[in-house]
């Protein structure tokens, strides 16, 4: 029975095309520039076409009922959607299709909406003549495309997480938690990321270290995580499933499971640089942890700084140091991957009005988180870098770096009016006497709890709130004061504020070596720069790419729960193709007609992957490996080279639908456009 | 004599990944350009045979554009600079032909560049419009 429909199924592919056409008004952003009707009358007349409708909403259930009772009942064997992105709802109209019996690559979208009606908004004319043009387009295709079977592939039951930020340590636990094991890989030599770095944390007030150091160590503990720090991600292949990943754990110059932690080497070591854990505000030694809860707690050697004395050597109970470890390169096994490396905070000496790194008592959002922590450089006092002295007059400028089209960022960094709010209560608490001034455009304050803490800081900390983005701020020579420049647009009154530190609130950026991750693991990025995920609201922690996903503030500015919350989604999300064992791959790939192969090797030497050998003089094609990028056959001088859904017949199909009305008279029977 | 405003025939080829994206936040966006491009999505621009290019000029097209991603954030590593030089060999053998080489342009448009594959349309096609039309595409025309 089964093997009767599948013959029958079979026999229909190969039949003769008939070739039903859905034009889609997507209520009306295409429907209120294109004339859908014409389009489909227009349809209509083409070869092969069978049926051709308009509908209001195509991707919705009824819109996908209709497809699929015309499959069966006008014995369709193509279909056409023209309506939005195929990026958008391809997989959507595919599934009908499958649902409807049909091959799904027996497909064609025309993107009548992204293309069309939503960039020629005035210009109703042009635009249904376009969208006719690309219908045709895609019907020529239509006409010309070929059942495919798509390859399943075994998914290794292991993941990559990189970044050990909050972030990265969530997703990591949660997978762990699902029995997955999990390599954790972290840059610095400690897991815990720019959280680790602040004080408390808005609006609960809870100690940043206190909420977070547990995580670390459970990190630590579980059985299926393996922690790698001081590493960085050095190659990635392969696909979902079967990533084959490269690392290099770089040499810490002491044995991680001899050092026990106890700090006689940095006691003993005499180098002192500054601490990047500190924003370079207090100072550590060569051999080091960057700070005392670190996850690992194994020392690190700065070659650069250390000077090879033998100290650390001499005074290590366990003889842990070892001057002439080597990096190691690891190869790993994964099906799939987080990434979770994080933002960088702006750096503020790119707005040189606001004076920082000329000034002395102008400092960022992270140094003063620094500079009010009990372990920070100054035993959690804050004092003014100039003179040591306890501020009075304290300034916060907001939105440094963020909603900022000068400096290249329009967009909201999300947490700055938040932690700058927290900042001045804090400092308030302590100081009630101080004078604390917060300078906005808008206070954005949606989170749980968050307007609350903000009108508290208002209405009971005495916080005083200046609606004006301050035109500079100038250092008087003498006292190392600053002057505050704005313009309180409430009063429209220009406002000079004396004070004796100014704070600047700098946002988030994404981070630094962005590039080289995306280059490694060929991620998109979107216009602010951070990773792009698959669809704003549908797939928010996907990627472009199959078994790759976001956590956390790679993807975008967000705070601390945003990025636990996204953590534990990528985590589920990552879970997703491991649990099921094995998943189905596009079969979008080179092949071989065998009979117009001359064997001129010219495919084997354009291939970049290694895919294509010579067996009897002909070329062949290792499909598991083929990524499908039509390099091959775009070289081969006979047309022997082919890409699966991607032929020369369908692309030249195309060219000539793209330039030439059709002779051909419409279909055989039953021709009409119909709209329901 | 007296003629309606000449509207080049364009054909653009784009990547996936990246152009043919940025084609699409270009529209979320509502970014408007002039309607004269017919888009053909390939995977990677890698897939671009030069006879496309021949094929589209031979059809009457007055402009072919190409476009993928920045080098260097290729999908597959390296396609865009098997399309560049591609282009590059293109250029030089359009003119055997009698087109003009202007009238084949290749831009990389990453997806995150809506305004650059506004800005591309508009200033290519402008290109093509003061070029006129194409000498094989009078010649298609009848």
């Amino acid at each position: 029975m089964a093997e009767k429909k599948a013959e029958r199924k079979a026999e229909r592919e190969e039949e003769e095309p008939r070739i039903g056409v859905y034009v889609c008004h997507c209520g009306v952003n295409i429907a209120g520039v294109v004339d859908v009707k014409e389009v489909a009358e227009y349809a209509s007349k083409l070869k092969n076409v069978v049926i051709a409708r308009d509908y209001k909403y195509m991707c919705a259930d009824p819109g996908q009922q209709l497809i699929k009772d015309d499959i069966k009942e006008h014995k369709l064997n193509r279909i056409v959607v023209a309506a939005c992105s195929p990026r958008m709802h391809e997989p959507t109209f595919r599934r009908a299709l499958e649902e409807a019996g049909l091959n799904p690559f027996l497909f064609e979208q025309a993107n009548i909406r992204e293309h069309n009606s939503w960039v020629h908004m005035k210009q109703p004319k042009e635009a249904t003549e376009k969208a006719k043009d690309l219908t045709r387009m895609a019907v020529a295709r239509a006409r010309r495309l070929e059942p495919q079977q798509k390859p399943k592939v075994k998914v290794e039951r292991a993941a990559l997480v990189i970044g050990g930020g909050v972030a990265g340590i969530q997703s990591a636990l949660d997978l762990a938690d699902m029995g997955f094991k999990v390599y954790l890989v972290e840059k610095t030599p400690s897991l815990g990321g720019k959280m680790a770095q602040l004080d408390k944390t808005f609006p609960t007030m809870d100690c940043s270290a206190c909420i977070l150091t547990p995580k670390m160590v459970d990190a630590a503990r579980h059985e299926n995580i393996e922690i790698i720090t001081y590493a960085e991600v050095e190659e990635v292949d392969g696909f979902i499933g079967n990533f084959t990943v490269k690392i290099r754990k770089r040499a810490k110059q002491v044995l991680e499971d001899k050092c026990t932690g106890c700090g006689l080497c940095a006691e003993a070591c005499p180098v002192e640089v500054p601490n990047e854990f500190d924003q370079g505000l207090g100072v550590r030694k060569a051999i080091y942890v960057p700070f005392p809860q670190a996850v690992p707690l194994v020392y690190t050697i700065d070659d650069e700084a250390c000077l090879g004395c033998g100290m650390c050597e001499a005074v290590c109970g366990p003889e842990a140091i070892d001057y002439d470890q080597k990096d190691e390169v690891l190869e790993l096994k994964v099906g799939t991957i987080i990434v979770a490396t994080g933002f960088d905070q702006f750096d503020a000496t790119r707005k040189p009005e606001y004076g920082y790194g000329r000034y002395e008592n102008v400092i960022t959002g992270l140094e003063y988180e620094r500079l009010v922590n009990a372990s920070g450089p100054t035993g959690g006092k804050l004092l003014r870098p100039s003179d040591g002295k306890e501020p009075h007059r304290i300034g916060f400028i907001l939105c440094v770096g963020s909603r900022d089209a000068k400096v290249g960022n329009p967009y909201c960094s999300r947490v700055c009016c938040m932690y700058s709010i927290k900042n001045a209560r804090l400092y308030k608490e302590k100081h009630p006497e101080a004078e604390v001034y917060i300078f906005y455009m808008d206070i954005r304050a949606y989170g749980k709890g968050y307007e609350e803490f903000y009108r508290q800081a208002q209405e009971e900390y005495g916080i005083k709130f200046i609606r004006g983005r301050p035109g500079e701020v100038v250092e008087d020579p003498k006292t190392k004061n600053l002057l505050v420049r704005v313009e309180d647009t409430l009063l429209g009154l220009p406002l000079e504020v004396e004070l004796d530190l100014v704070v600047l609130a700098a946002g988030m950026e994404p981070a630094r070596d962005s590039d080289k991750v995306q280059r490694l693991l060929r991620l998109s990025r979107s216009a602010d720069g951070f990773f792009a995920e698959a669809h704003p609201k549908l797939r928010p922690v996907d990627t472009l790419t199959d078994g790759i996903y976001l956590a956390g503030t790679c993807q975008g500015p967000k705070d601390i729960p945003d990025t636990v919350s996204q953590a534990s989604a990528a985590a589920a999300r990552a879970a997703i193709p491991m649990a099921k064992g094995e998943v189905e791959t596009e079969p979008i790939v080179a092949f071989v007609r065998k009979e117009l192969c001359i064997g001129c090797r010219i495919c084997e030497r354009t291939c970049d992957f290694g895919v294509i050998t010579m067996v009897d003089r002909k070329a062949q094609v290792n499909e598991a490996i083929c990524k499908g990028c039509g390099a091959c056959a775009a070289a081969c001088p006979t047309g022997a080279m082919q890409i699966r859904h991607f032929t020369d017949e369908q692309i030249y199909a195309m060219i000539e639908a793209a330039l030439r009305e059709e002779a051909e008279e419409g279909g055989r029977e039953e021709v009409k456009a119909e709209a329901r | 004599m007296a003629m309606a405003e000449f509207e080049p025939k364009i054909v653009a080829f784009m990547c996936n990944w990246c152009s043919y994206a940025g084609g699409d936040l270009a529209g979320t966006s509502r970014l408007q350009y002039p309607p004269n491009a017919r888009i053909i999505r390939l995977m990677c621009t890698a897939r671009l045979d030069p006879a496309f290019v021949l094929k589209a000029f031979a059809e009457g097209a007055d402009g072919v554009l190409v476009a993928g991603c920045h080098i260097g954030d290729c999908h597959y590593v390296s396609g865009n600079l098997k399309a560049e030089k591609r282009v590059k060999m293109l250029k030089k053998l359009l003119p055997e032909l009698g087109i003009e080489p202007e009238r084949l342009m290749l831009r990389w448009i990453s997806a995150a560049e809506g305004e650059r594959f506004a800005n591309t349309m508009k200033e290519f096609i402008a290109r093509v419009k003061k070029l006129g039309p194409s000498p094989l595409s009078v010649s298609a025309r009848g």
